[in-house]
């Protein structure tokens, strides 16, 4: 070998280097991807209505939608009769949110903590989640109104799976070693759970708590379709039947704020309790439903 | 078996650990572990050493408390071991160190589980005591994810001592070690039990370490798990890694290698 490097090396430079290959995209900054892809976007979409090839009722122009995001905007900021649909849209998120919130971590811990819940409780819970739960929405009209009440609850309905899952997965998180050494010490079972089980758990707490924020927009939604009422689902609703295809669209994006909102309030409080496990890209969700 | 090999000279040490006739079955075949005897005194290192899935560790969980033997009775200080015990100590393969915890509470958590916050926060000056123990002085803030692996096992082993147990049980605690960084934490290992005269049963599968660290070395065979020979290791202490090149040592390896091989087809 040494014979070889000696006789070659003559005549060239002392470093002899080579470059790695990366991807130009890798080299620049993310919110140039971002902004290019959205630019993208939005030509193309402006070249589809530009060719007439499809009616504007059908899809409206880019800069029709934009102006009326900016009327919604307008709207709402001063006050208007948008206001007050999207607080009811609102009170119905935060509200299912609070329930599902309540009765999922209830129903974890029965599941994840019990042997009871694991092996009576469980398989009643999974046979409900495969079920198709929007089906359940004429049902919440029969017993609670048109009002609030039943868009609640089935926004709660909707997203309190994942939160049973993750509450009663991370409850079984904690492995073998860790258990081992808190008996060795003598823990008492509320010891364990409050010192082992629900830290360690709280990792996958978080994830059903992220899947369940952005859920629970969709059942408020999915609410005030099938069970009218005063939300932005029902302005939706009304805008489609007068082809307002626009307004639509910026209804859409609004509504992507409030869930954007929860999505991010949950991320946030993952980020201070979880402190231990901040990764870089916390804001995407990680969809495991391993215990289910 | 002699206990000749006690350091103790002249008389015999009081017995720590006694078990009599220790079985373990599970479920209705699966006989884990086979009638085994074996007494543990003051200030002696013993080993038990087999194959995988022999019951060493079963064993070992017997003798926490952790589990209970299907027959047969064990002894500690006296006083018949019905669950996990204040005086013991142990350590696993994993430090398992919690990652939400300073490397100071991680030692502390056996006293703020048995005696509560206020005494833990009591014994904050003995667990710095035991950090700069073990070199780790400086660590006390430190949470988990910034040791490396050799320090977390020497946080591991600062919280086993926290509550100053009389006997040390010790499940592979540095098989997860380079071997470099094990043989060193071998040695503080035998520093520290020496230091305290605490009595330590260690389960492994490295004859080298059993016999460079023990009194006396149990050699297991694999279903049902048994004791087929203690081995009295007559070597001086304190034991030195440089021992290992001994005649003594080598035949000492190679009498625990032909058992551990004959009871592998037996």
């Amino acid at each position: 070998m040494s014979q070889t490097a000696e006789t070659s090396s003559a005549g060239l430079p002392a470093d002899t280097v080579w470059a790695e290959k990366v991807s130009v995209t890798s080299k620049l900054p993310r919110w140039i991807l971002m902004l290019g892809l959205l630019a993208l976007f939005l030509g193309l979409w402006q070249g589809v209505t530009a060719s007439g090839i499809v009616s504007p009722l059908i899809l409206p122009s880019p800069a029709d939608t934009i102006r009326d995001i900016g009327f919604v905007g307008r709207n709402l900021t001063s006050g208007d009769y948008m206001l007050p649909a999207l607080w009811v849209t609102a009170s119905e998120v935060v509200w299912g949110f609070v329930l599902a919130l309540a009765i999922g971590v209830s129903l974890g811990v029965l599941v994840g903590e019990t042997s009871f819940g694991e092996r009576a409780v469980m398989p009643y819970i999974v046979a409900i989640d495969t079920m198709p739960k929007l089906a359940f929405a004429p049902l919440f009209v029969a017993w609670l109104g048109f009002g609030i009440m039943s868009k609640v609850a089935l926004a709660a309905f909707i997203s309190v799976f994942p939160i049973i899952v993750g509450t009663a997965a991370g409850l079984h998180a904690a492995d073998e070693n860790a258990r081992m050494l808190f008996k060795s010490i003598g823990a008492s079972r509320l010891q364990t759970l409050v010192k082992l089980k629900i830290p360690t758990g709280l990792p996958q707490f978080f994830t059903g708590l992220k899947i369940a924020a952005i859920s629970v927009v969709s059942g408020a939604i999915a609410g005030e379709f099938l069970g009218g009422g005063a939300g932005f689902g029902e302005l939706i609703r009304v805008a489609a039947s007068q082809l307002d295809t626009p307004r639509v669209f910026s209804l859409i994006i609004y509504l992507s704020l409030l869930g954007l909102a929860m999505f991010g309030l949950v991320s946030w409080l993952q980020y201070r309790f979880v402190f231990w496990q901040r990764s870089s890209n916390s804001i995407s969700a990680k969809t495991t439903r391993t215990a289910a | 078996m002699t206990l000749a090999s006690v350091a103790t000279a002249g008389h015999v040490a009081r017995p720590v650990y006694e078990l009599s006739r220790v079985s373990k079955v599970y479920g209705e075949r699966v006989v884990a572990l086979e009638s085994v005897d074996l007494t543990l005194r003051e200030g002696e290192f013993h080993s038990v050493i087999g194959s995988s899935g022999c019951g060493k560790s079963t064993l070992l969980k017997i003798m926490a408390g952790l589990t209970p033997p299907s027959k047969g009775r064990v002894m500690l200080a006296g006083t018949p071991v019905l669950g996990a015990r204040a005086d013991i100590g142990m350590m696993f393969q994993q430090a398992t160190l919690f990652p939400w915890r300073t490397t100071l509470q991680n030692i502390l958590l056996p006293i703020e589980v048995r005696e509560g916050r206020a005494a833990a926060e009591a014994a904050a000056q003995r667990a710095k005591s035991l950090l700069e123990l073990v070199g780790l002085k400086g660590f006390e803030t430190t949470y988990p994810s910034q040791l490396s692996g050799g320090m977390a096992q020497r946080a591991a082993i600062c919280r086993m001592l926290i509550s100053e147990p009389n006997v040390l049980l010790l499940d592979e605690p540095f098989s997860a070690l380079d071997e470099i960084t094990r043989d060193f934490m071998n040695m503080e290992l035998q520093r520290i039990c020496r230091e305290r005269n605490a009595s330590a049963f260690l389960v492994t599968h490295s004859i080298a370490e059993a016999v460079i660290l023990s009194d006396i070395v149990h050699v297991m065979s694999a279903r049902p798990g048994r004791i087929v020979r203690s081995i009295a290791i007559d070597l001086p202490r304190p034991r030195t890694l440089d021992m290992a090149t001994l005649p003594r040592f080598g035949a000492y390896v190679s009498e625990i290698r032909e058992l551990l091989d004959k009871g592998a087809f037996l």
